[in-house]
């Protein structure tokens, strides 16, 4: 696509194109899973019907919500920071902005190709927490600062496991580039036998199952709402926003499910990639340019996959307490990735 | 000659993003509330990832952003508000020994500047068809792995004892 693009296009045509791109990778995944798991499927679980009354089955019912939240009165509370107030909710929905830069949607198909494109995942998904710390702060309300430090230490503590199960993968493809671990997955073979690639998900089960957890705590989703618990924390740091500024916490909140399930889809599902053997590719300039179509529809099926499984556990598990989820993360956790990290590295070697 | 080596896009960028980080420095010890003085550190050190980018050392600029910002002023930002985080000016935030800061602040100065000038002297960064190549991230595991690995030993030692040190204040028998 961008080669497509390279030829013809001046720079800035590209980078307007390569923002529309990101907007659409952000919002779009945002919306779908609003829609589908938030509003239906979390009904259908709980045996109602969810939103009928705007578009067929409450399709439109997005629309109508973002409207009403425009619609409301934006308030400052009188002794909140105002500046930092107001900038909070744009720290953190420019780290989400940040980490979908990085995501592969096909072999060409991309925004930027970091080489430590990992690393920079897990060092702009870390900016969220600032953004959480100093809503709570700036709000001037008890709730909020509790919700703010509670969310910092789960964040901090659930970002260790986080990068020690993803270590894994990048000891077993040997690279850090996030299209080379697509490749690596795309011409593996199992025993020999490469009719399904190797995705990572077979070897590193270990580590995808610490993985997504990690990342459903770091989005602060039920059993880890301790952050938001609403029956204690009224919601948390997001408590004193309204209107147009709890709209984008909101945003931000379900876009960056998205973009983990994105990620962990490249790392342990495959990426956009069909296993290479299947019309003879060998590397990642022998691919078809049709794959920069077919690419983004298998990333976006493969998400959808994964953030259905994000809300599943959410609308089905009762909150941690503060102390178990803190142990969880310290004591279950961290072990088992460093365990599965050395268990990795030997059988790289010896193999 | 001077003017088209002067006016290429990484000067401007390295003039902006140097504005910002003195303007941000500058305001760190002047602003009279310690979160706001937090928050201008962040300003000033993802400036310098930035510059990183410039000079083409992508790794060093993510582990920058990792470390500093996504880590260390979270911890910052996380203590000060478990302690004494107020909205509004503080008024006894300044040290009145403030001014033995600068001599030191010129010190350092003149020794990384010593530094930087011995250590490099007239070497550049190699360009080739315009565009510089990132350092490639094996290289640097190379070094660090490599002929460096004595330092890099001893640094974990230290933090090992920071790690237990931390215990031992946590301790409550």
């Amino acid at each position: 696509m961008s080669a497509l693009l390279a030829a013809d296009l001046p720079y800035w045509v590209q980078s307007l194109l390569r923002v529309l791109g990101g907007v659409v990778a952000v919002l779009l995944p945002a919306g779908a899973i609003v829609y589908l798991f938030l509003f239906k499927m979390m009904s259908f679980m709980q045996s109602r019907l969810g939103p009928m009354e705007a578009g067929p089955y409450g399709s439109m019912q997005l629309f109508a919500e973002v409207g009403k939240w425009l619609q409301k009165e934006d308030i400052t509370p009188e002794r909140a920071d105002r500046v930092i107030f107001k900038i909070a909710p744009l720290v953190v929905l420019a780290s989400t902005f940040l980490l979908v830069a990085v995501v592969p949607f096909g072999p060409d198909a991309w925004f930027t190709n970091f080489e430590a494109g990992v690393f920079y995942m897990l060092a702009v998904s870390s900016v969220s927490v600032l953004g959480i710390l100093i809503a709570g702060w700036s709000s001037a309300n008890k709730y909020s600062l509790l919700g703010g430090l509670r969310a910092a230490g789960q964040l901090i503590a659930y970002e260790l496991p986080m990068v020690l199960a993803v270590i894994g993968v990048i000891i077993q493809a040997g690279t850090m580039n996030l299209q080379g671990i697509v490749l690596a997955q795309n011409t593996g073979e199992i025993f020999g036998w490469n009719g399904l690639g190797n995705p990572y998900i077979l070897t590193q089960f270990t580590g995808f199952i610490i993985f997504m957890i990690a990342v459903q705590a770091e989005l602060t989703q039920t059993p880890f709402d301790m952050p938001i618990a609403e029956s204690e924390l009224v919601s948390g740091y997001m408590t004193e926003y309204s209107g147009f500024r709890f709209l984008t916490f909101f945003i931000a909140e379900f876009a960056t499910a998205g973009v983990f399930s994105f990620i962990a889809s490249v790392l342990f599902l495959g990426g956009w990639g069909v296993p290479f053997a299947w019309f003879g590719w060998t590397d990642i300039d022998s691919v078809d340019n049709w794959m920069n179509v077919v690419g983004p529809l298998i990333m976006f099926g493969k998400m959808m996959l994964l953030s259905f499984v994000i809300m599943w556990v959410r609308f089905s598990y009762p909150r941690f307490r503060e102390d178990q989820l803190q142990r969880f993360a310290w004591k279950v956790l961290v072990p088992i990735s460093l365990v599965n990290i050395m268990v990795t590295a030997i059988l790289k070697v010896a193999l | 000659m001077i003017a088209t080596d002067l006016l290429v896009a990484q000067n401007v960028g390295f003039g902006i993003i140097s504005l910002l980080m003195i303007i941000g420095a500058v305001r760190v010890v002047t602003v009279n509330n310690v979160v706001h003085a937090a928050l201008w550190l962040v300003i000033v050190l993802s400036g310098a990832a930035a510059q990183y980018l410039l000079l083409s050392a992508e790794f060093v600029a993510i582990t920058q952003v990792l470390v500093y910002v996504g880590a260390v002023m979270v911890l910052f930002l996380f203590g000060t508000m478990l302690t004494r985080a107020r909205i509004g000016a503080e008024s006894d935030l300044n040290n009145k020994n403030w001014f033995l800061g600068i001599p030191v602040a010129l010190l350092m100065l003149g020794v990384m500047s010593y530094v930087i000038v011995d250590g490099f002297g007239s070497e550049r960064l190699i360009e080739n068809s315009g565009d510089m190549q990132p350092i490639p991230v094996q290289v640097i595991s190379d070094d660090i792995f490599g002929p460096y690995l004595l330092p890099f030993w001893a640094l974990s030692f230290v933090l090992l004892v920071a790690v237990i040190g931390a215990i031992v204040l946590a301790r409550k028998d």
